[in-house]
């Protein structure tokens, strides 16, 4: 019998202690990976950032409005390919709940911008000769069953137009496509259309997006720019757009510190009891293992053997539970979605992170029973049984 | 029969210390899930209650009409004198709310910190505003207070120190308390300092109204909605703290359940392990109980007994746990509705605890269960036999 097939054995002694212990193990990691997905989400690294764009925001909020004359500076600085812009519109498809941002662009210059965005060019025509026009993901034009040519209402909170109503109107004109399901889901319309109906902040915008030629100038390229504007009245502050995603998720709170504690709860009641199974098991088996160490197997060919049935436990209990995650990602996904509060997309690192903790896990849970199985004299084994 | 309970009960117990091993496990594990479900439930728990404190009754907010929030509202000076001229309104407050960029203490980066402008009205209206370090600040002044909870999460926000606010340095007075509500994690300055400061003109975000009696507020509401002067909405202040608390308290519950659940699939697989190999390393003593004449129901409800008093006793530690370790936890995230960062205490409340308790015996009965009835149904002469 080779080496493997005794651990194998020996596990299957006791099948239902080993499955519970398989299983408890299997739903620690099921949580390992969800956690660990969740706490990348809202620290913004899950995001696909760009590293050759920049985010020109007002220097002492984000909700401060830029005059978009800026733009022209902006594009005169060295290393500057290309500027875009878009603004916080706010307001509500017929109920608050129905959430997604809606940005007011320049529609050719925002796609240009952002090709993780695809869309087919001659929706891009409509969507430039027609003012009143707007362009969705067709993740959301499924969501409320719209089709193009449909009129869309927005009812504003922050812009009523300028003759007082705050119903705006647009004509859908267009759909695109997200290169990943991290994108948030925008609704996008003219930004002449906007600045000449809403009824104040005429010549403003929210923020800017800034392409520059080469990713390794981006610190020379954002101080630059805000040099320009240092002694204006709206000056301004610009960061990497991954930075920014970083800044704006520590808002939410320490997230990560919260899932690790959670982690670290559910990481020790299972060390505990999957080393107390293994000790159980041991304490049984001891003349077997003097048994071994009779037959000229060596103290550390036993204590090995005791340890991998550990790590083998441990791993196996690991892939499964990760293994589940990996299935379960689409209809989680799918829940998440439905609420239009995100998307869930596995994160793999954690998933290889999570193999290798499984493997550190069966170390420490077979180190102590391992430790005893060598030190095990066959006097002494034997007088026991 | 529930001597017979009582009998092997009590044997079971008296034997639980060479078991200690093994009952931990189960002890642990429902600690583990009670612990984790109380202190998530507490947050928002927390959350909800922190938004809720700042309503009162006989209060109203007055926002332009279609805004869900002060940040997204303006009202003219006209449209403010109409409101606060109408019957029923005892004391109106117009207020400036604005965010303004000031760093974080824990992390050090940058969240936003409201800033609200208002007159003494303010404090006529609120009442429950306290001064409990320094003092008010004057009109006129480029001073201001700051609420408890933005004295504890954010840097530098503490009396005697200069705060810069866009371009302008402001002194801090004093520090308020607001019985614990969201206008904690806020800076309050003089008005009309702020309207120049911040280039606002004469124009406010919102008021807020102290009515005459609780029911004025709905024939209000209704009144400015049929004024045709005005473009705007009344709401009571409860209902506008409760759309603020309600997507984020539901989005941090579910959470908690959800990791409780898996949590207890684990935990109850844990338990039935340990109730397993009790069962089975008492073989051959529940045989002779029942070659005694002792009956099959009586070991069932022994073993369950056995295997709920310790879970009740993780859900004790469980609960106990999340008490000490974080109960009146002051944390702060941001409300996504007012757009502004609002810090709030978890609260580990008697129910959260009690139903801490009840999801601990229910995983302790359904880890018990299966290996009673097991323990019930061993034959008896192949069990004293040892096999």
């Amino acid at each position: 019998m080779s080496a493997f097939g005794l651990l194998w054995a020996n596990l299957h002694r006791r099948p239902v202690r080993t499955y519970l212990t398989l299983l408890s193990v299997l739903v620690a990691f099921l949580l390992f990976t969800l956690l660990r997905t969740i706490a990348v989400w809202f620290e913004g690294a899950g995001y696909d950032a760009a590293s050759n764009r920049l985010v020109v925001t007002a220097k002492y909020s984000i909700i401060d409005l830029l005059p978009i004359r800026h733009a022209d500076a902006i594009r005169a600085v060295d290393g500057v390919e290309a500027v875009t812009h878009q603004t916080w519109f706010g307001g509500n498809y017929q109920d608050p709940r129905n959430f997604f941002p809606k940005y007011p662009v320049e529609p050719r210059a925002w796609f240009d911008m952002n090709p993780e965005f695809v869309i087919d060019p001659e929706h891009v025509e409509a969507f430039e000769s027609i003012r009143t026009g707007a362009v969705v993901p067709v993740s959301l034009m499924e969501r409320y069953g719209w089709k193009i040519g449909d009129i869309i209402p927005i009812e504003a909170d922050i812009y009523p137009m300028r003759d007082g109503n705050r119903l705006w109107q647009f004509d859908l004109v267009g759909s695109y496509t997200m290169d990943s399901d991290m994108e948030p889901s925008l609704f996008l319309f003219h930004y002449d259309y906007f600045d000449k109906a809403r009824s104040h902040s005429t010549g403003t915008v929210g923020w800017f997006t800034v392409r520059i030629a080469d990713p390794e100038q981006a610190a020379e390229v954002a101080s630059a720019i805000d040099g320009l504007f240092e002694n204006s009245l709206n000056p301004v502050k610009t960061a990497t757009e991954d930075e920014f995603g970083r800044a704006f998720a520590a808002q939410l709170g320490n997230v990560g510190l919260m899932a690790t504690g959670i982690l670290g709860a559910v990481f020790f009641t299972i060390l505990l009891l999957t080393a107390n199974t293994m000790a159980q098991a041991l304490r049984e088996r001891v003349p077997e293992l003097a048994v071994l160490k009779t037959l000229g197997f060596s103290d550390a060919w036993v204590a090995m053997l005791v340890l991998g049935e550990s790590v083998l436990l441990c791993v196996l209990g690991g892939l499964l539970g990760i293994g589940l995650t990996v299935l379960l990602a689409p209809a989680i996904d799918a829940v998440i979605a439905s609420t239009g509060f995100g998307a869930f997309v596995l994160y793999w690192p954690a998933v290889g992170a999570g193999v290798g903790v499984a493997v550190l896990l069966g170390l420490l849970v077979g180190w102590p029973p391992a430790r005893l199985a060598n030190r095990l004299t066959i006097a002494d084994a034997l007088r026991r049984s | 029969m529930w001597g017979q309970v009582f009998e092997i009960t009590s044997m079971n117990i008296r034997n639980l210390p060479t078991r200690l091993g093994s009952s931990s496990v189960i002890v642990v594990g429902i600690a583990g899930v009670v612990g984790v479900l109380v202190a998530i439930l507490a947050m928002a728990a927390g959350f909800q209650s922190t938004l809720a404190r700042g309503g009162s009754p006989d209060r109203a907010i007055v926002l332009r009409g279609g805004s869900d929030s002060e940040l997204s509202s303006g009202i003219t000076p006209r449209e403010r004198a109409i409101v606060a001229s109408m019957e029923g309104v005892m004391q109106a407050s117009d207020e400036l709310y604005t965010v303004a960029d000031v760093p974080k203490r824990s992390s050090g980066t940058d969240a936003n910190l409201i800033v609200r402008g208002v007159t003494q009205n303010a404090f006529v209206v609120r009442d429950e505003i306290d001064i409990v370090d320094g003092r008010n600040f004057q009109p006129g002044k480029g001073e201001l207070i700051a609420g408890r909870g933005a004295h504890v999460e954010f840097a530098g926000i503490d009396v005697g120190a200069t705060v810069k606010l866009r371009q302008t340095d402001w002194t801090i007075v004093g520090i308020f308390e607001a019985d614990g509500s969201a206008y904690e994690s806020e800076l309050w300055v003089d008005l009309p300092v702020a309207q120049s400061a911040f280039r606002r003109g004469g124009g406010a975000s919102s008021m807020r109204v102290r009515v005459d009696s609780p029911e004025r507020i709905d024939e209000l509401a209704r009144r400015i909605e049929e004024d045709p002067r005005l473009d705007l909405t009344l709401r009571s202040e409860e209902a506008y703290f409760a759309n603020q608390s309600g997507g984020l308290t539901a989005t941090i519950e579910a959470f908690g359940y959800a990791v409780a659940v898996i949590m207890a699939v684990g935990a109850v697989f844990a338990a039935l392990n340990t109730m397993y190999s009790a069962v089975v390393t008492r073989t051959v003593e529940i045989a002779t109980l029942r070659a005694l004449g002792f009956g099959g129901l009586p070991v069932v409800v022994s073993v369950m007994i056995e295997s709920m008093a310790l879970a009740l006793l993780g859900g004790v530690l469980g609960a106990a746990v999340a008490y000490l370790g974080f109960n009146g936890f002051t944390v702060s995230t941001l409300n996504q509705v007012a757009f502004s960062q609002v810090a709030f205490d978890f609260a580990v409340t008697p129910e959260l605890m009690r139903s801490g308790l009840t999801w601990a015996l229910v995983l302790g009965c359904v880890g018990g269960l299966f290996p009673a009835l097991r323990a019930a149904r061993l034959p008896i002469t192949a069990a004293l036999r040892g096999e």
